[in-house]
């Protein structure tokens, strides 16, 4: 027992990046690390803000490396044309107009070429929904349909490290992600952040240090999947959100006033709870499928109810038609460039919404939702520019990176570490043959954390998973260059 | 804004019967892709009745004609969609408003026609040929013998306005037994031979059919007469397969019956590309999908179109990406699908026919469209730029002579929510 004991405090010790040790603001969180370590010290008993699936990702080893002479988008002020930057030690080491290169440097020459951040999507499946999908493949593990509410599921347990839609993700330029359950639910479980990075367990691929999110879905989707048992209509879903959030606060009121004493017994835990009052301590980002105007300005309304904060409205196909409430609530779009029309509560999507949102000043976001549109998030972008363009609404380079960059950075609260080409930053980093936004142009080179982890002219820097080892002809994978 | 909402008037006013376009447009001084031919430098298109009257370098424009300055702008053919259901489903999800599928008889819906439920009014052909497609090839979903294909003009008017021909092939779904009724994929080719071979019967005894003096066959009376213009080689059986060896199996089975098919998918096509060639056998595929998604297409790459062309094969781009871009609602993204083609190792002009003549020519209507050329129908587009770019757009857009100014729901909603809080009474 004393042994177990002593393990729990090492592996507390160990993951010191964890959500425990960056909890942002402890007024919000009466739950500090001190009382997690704490708790972690009673012996067998299990702490309910631990990080019981800590990250064990450790950046490659990499060399110094300078890319030069190149276009540099780097979503934190104007483009450097025949600009440098300089990877070091995981990080962005400097950039500008020129950078001095370490003697034992690799220097590229990126004539031509573009330099962005590595892009983010803040809405992916992969991994968790993976491929192949046959009936019987059982690869499929999005969706925890058996309960409207289901916040006791965390998606990372879904996540298979081998899905060989992973590599086709990093190829597309993306270098993190949010793995997020299914839209079937009210309250869908928790999220992961991963690095796309080959690894054996879904641990060596969890951003560390990267909070949990909360998804979240309105609309037709849960009322669709529970018609029979309910909710079968908008009200029930409202009325259900409700529900989960009263039995949160009283959950959470007990776990505070205990932790705050240590009177007695703790309460006894539950997953689900637990999950929900770090969302309303300020610990858990909640990040909303909703599609239509008026049912994001409900959920609005029940997340001032109960005093939690959404961080970023997903699928927001009528993000348009509010968005200076978004800009003034300070709540991310994430927004397909185009897609509209599959359901009814689509039907009002627009070419011009990223462009619309942009321009009452909140932050758009550029998502998938699709392992195929995943690979082609800048696509995606300059659809959404031209669309501004031809409604009068420009927008340049230099903006629209950050809705691939900066803005579903700070979605994820982590704009502090990636997101743009400053110094400081982690080097994740891409190299493009040409301007991200035209259609021509692939990614020739990435970086994450500084160290090269594709590179389109060598067959040896082509992550190949377990899956594919026989099955999927090696050419397939990333193919013959042009 | 102001712009907009006299082009919204006009567009308005333009709904009712097909008028006929008398005027004479001569389309002047841009970079003209004729497709069928040389591209020309500087070129004029001249536009009358509907129909392309003449193309070249040096055209006299006849007098009167209204005059269009191309001068640095790319003029091409209305791009044409091998493959969606616009006109036939408009919100996925509202089965009232999908038409695309037939119930049929143990999955074999051969005499069903899409055509017959074509929706004229479907807000999706203004935002499709606002983009530069001007012609869509409409396909019945699902079933082992799904049904029947249209070519489809996006004019004005009524579905019988639009119908180019009303059947252009006979679509069958190969790549998933199990869903068209089958175990396997040797049971799933056993009942296509049986109904095939029942075809055959039935046109020689139909005398005897009809007096009841014939065994029972394995399809429908009117789905064994639909298939007799396949069976005679006239009809192309547009087989939709996935994985090299089913391919391979489909070839077999047009050999072996003496129809003419095409090939839709083909995530591994590249795997048998020869084989494509040598036989004459078109495919459509796209450029935007590499997902094994499924066992039957563990060699999806983004080269396969590439790589089919390369070969010498016939290729129609369609979407393929697998996720939205296919839908109806994103017909307008075809243009994109030939940029990633190219990034993909496509050749430009390839490409370019791939979403134009090449199409036109598989569906047997390239003597009324996809190429600039004299009597064809007057289907041009005017791109500020490279069509397949996404900052380019279309200046002018013209489908069998008559200039489109179209203004989609789309556009309205966004003209109402540019400022906000909106104005819910201003008219457009």
């Amino acid at each position: 027992m004393r042994t177990a004991a002593l393990a729990a405090l090492f592996v507390t010790a160990a993951c010191n990046s964890a959500p425990a040790a960056q909890a942002p603001s402890p007024q919000r969180s009466t739950d500090t690390t001190a009382k997690s370590t704490a708790n972690a010290g009673l012996g067998a008993t299990s702490t309910p803000n631990a990080d019981p699936f800590p990250s064990t990702y450790k950046p490659r080893p990499s060399t110094p490396t300078v890319i030069r002479n190149v276009t540099i988008l780097t979503a934190a002020g104007p483009a450097i044309h025949n600009g440098a930057v300089l990877l070091r030690d995981g990080k962005i080491a400097s950039v500008g107009a020129s950078v001095d290169a370490p003697s034992d440097a690799v220097v590229i020459d990126g004539a031509g070429k573009f330099v962005t951040p590595g892009i983010i999507d803040i809405h992916s499946h992969v991994g968790a929904g993976a491929s192949p999908g046959d009936r019987g493949a059982n690869t499929d593990d999005v969706n925890e349909a058996t309960n409207p509410t289901t916040p006791y599921v965390w998606v990372e347990h879904s996540v298979w490290p081998q899905d060989p839609q992973l590599p086709r993700v990093l190829m597309g330029g993306v270098t993190t992600i949010q793995v997020l359950p299914g839209s079937a639910n009210l309250i869908g479980g928790r999220s992961v952040v991963l690095k796309m990075v080959p690894s054996r367990s879904v641990q060596g691929m969890k951003f560390p240090g990267a909070k949990y999110g909360l998804k979240m879905a309105c609309g037709e989707n849960p009322k669709r999947v529970y018609q029979q048992r309910g909710p079968s209509t908008r009200m029930g879903n409202v009325a259900g959100y409700r529900a989960a959030w009263i039995q949160a606060e009283a959950y959470r009121r007990r776990w505070d006033k205990w932790n705050a004493t240590h009177q007695g017994d703790p309460p006894q835990r539950d997953l689900g709870m637990e999950t929900l009052a770090e969302v309303l301590r300020g610990n858990i980002l909640v990040h909303n499928h909703c599609y239509r105007a008026d049912e994001m300005m409900q959920m609005i309304d029940i997340a001032h109810e109960f005093g939690y904060k959404i961080r970023a409205f997903h699928h927001g196909v009528e993000a348009y038609k509010i968005a200076d409430v978004l800009a003034r609530e300070g709540i991310g779009a994430a927004v397909w460039a185009d897609w509209g029309g599959f359901k009814l509560e689509a039907a009002d999507a627009v070419r011009g919404n990223m462009a619309l949102i942009d321009k009452a000043g909140a932050r758009t976001i550029v998502h998938s939702d699709d392992e195929s549109g995943i690979q082609r998030l800048n696509q995606e972008a300059a659809k959404g520019m031209a669309a501004g363009n031809a409604i009068g609404v420009p927008v340049s380079e230099d903006e629209a990176i950050k809705w691939l960059t900066i803005n579903p950075a700070w979605a994820l609260d982590l704009d502090s570490k990636i997101g743009s080409i400053e110094p400081g930053k982690n080097a994740d980093v891409v190299l493009w043959s040409g301007d991200p936004f035209s259609v021509y142009t692939r990614t020739e080179k990435i970086w994450i954390d500084g160290a090269m982890v594709f590179d389109r002219s060598d067959p040896n820097e082509h992550w190949r998973t377990d899956f594919e080892l026989g099955f999927v002809p090696a050419a397939s994978t990333v193919g013959g260059n042009k | 804004m102001r712009a907009l909402i006299l082009s919204a008037t006009l567009c308005l006013a333009s709904f009712g019967p097909a008028p006929s376009h008398a005027q004479t447009v001569a389309i002047t001084g841009g970079k003209v892709y004729t497709v069928s031919g040389a591209t020309i430098d500087n070129g004029t298109v001249v536009i009358r009745d509907g129909k392309i009257v003449a193309v070249g370098p040096n055209v006299a424009i006849p007098d009167g004609a209204q005059r269009i300055d191309a001068t640095g702008k790319w003029v091409t053919p209305g791009l044409v969609d091998a493959a969606t259901v616009l006109g036939l489903s408009e919100i996925s999800a509202v089965p009232g408003t999908n038409d695309a599928s037939a119930q049929g008889h143990d999955n074999v819906a051969a005499a069903f026609k899409v055509a017959d439920g074509l929706n004229p009014t479907s807000i999706l052909l203004s935002p499709t040929r606002e983009d530069g497609i001007t012609t869509v090839v409409i396909h019945p979903d699902n079933g082992l013998l799904a049904g029947q294909s249209a070519v489809v003009e996006l004019v004005d008017g009524s579905a019988t306005d639009m119908i180019v021909k009303p059947s252009v092939a006979m679509v069958a779904n190969f790549d998933s037994p199990r869903r068209v009724g089958a175990q396997s994929r040797g049971e799933m080719l056993m009942r296509v031979r049986e109904i095939l071979d029942d075809a055959r019967t039935y046109a020689k005894r139909r005398a005897d059919f009809e007096r009841a003096q014939t065994r029972p066959f394995a399809a429908s009376r009117l789905d064994l007469e639909a298939l007799q213009p396949v069976l005679a080689g006239r009809l192309p059986l547009l087989v939709s397969v996935e994985k090299a060896s089913d391919i391979q199996a489909t070839l077999r089975l047009a050999k072996e019956f003496g129809i003419k098919v095409l090939i839709a998918g083909a995530s591994e096509g590249w795997m048998v590309a020869d084989e494509l060639a040598a036989a004459h056998v078109g495919v459509l595929t796209g450029a935007m999908n590499n997902i094994p998604r499924e066992f039957n297409m563990l060699g999806s790459r983004q080269e396969n179109a590439a790589l089919l062309r390369a070969a010498g094969v016939d290729v129609a781009l369609i979407g393929n990406a697998g996720g939205g871009d296919e839908d109806q609602f994103n017909v307008r993204n075809i243009r994109y699908e030939a940029g990633n083609a190219v990034a993909y190792g496509m050749k430009w002009d390839d490409a370019l026919r791939a979403i134009t003549l090449a199409p036109a020519e598989l569906f047997g209507v390239s003597d009324r469209l996809g190429s600039i050329q004299p009597g064809r129908d007057a289907n041009v587009v005017v791109w500020s730029g490279d069509p397949f770019q996404f900052a380019t757009r279309p200046e002018h857009v013209f489908v069998r002579g008559k200039e489109y100014h179209d203004v989609s729901r789309q556009d309205l909603l966004m003209e109402r929510y540019k400022n906000l809080p909106p104005n819910y009474t201003e008219a457009p």
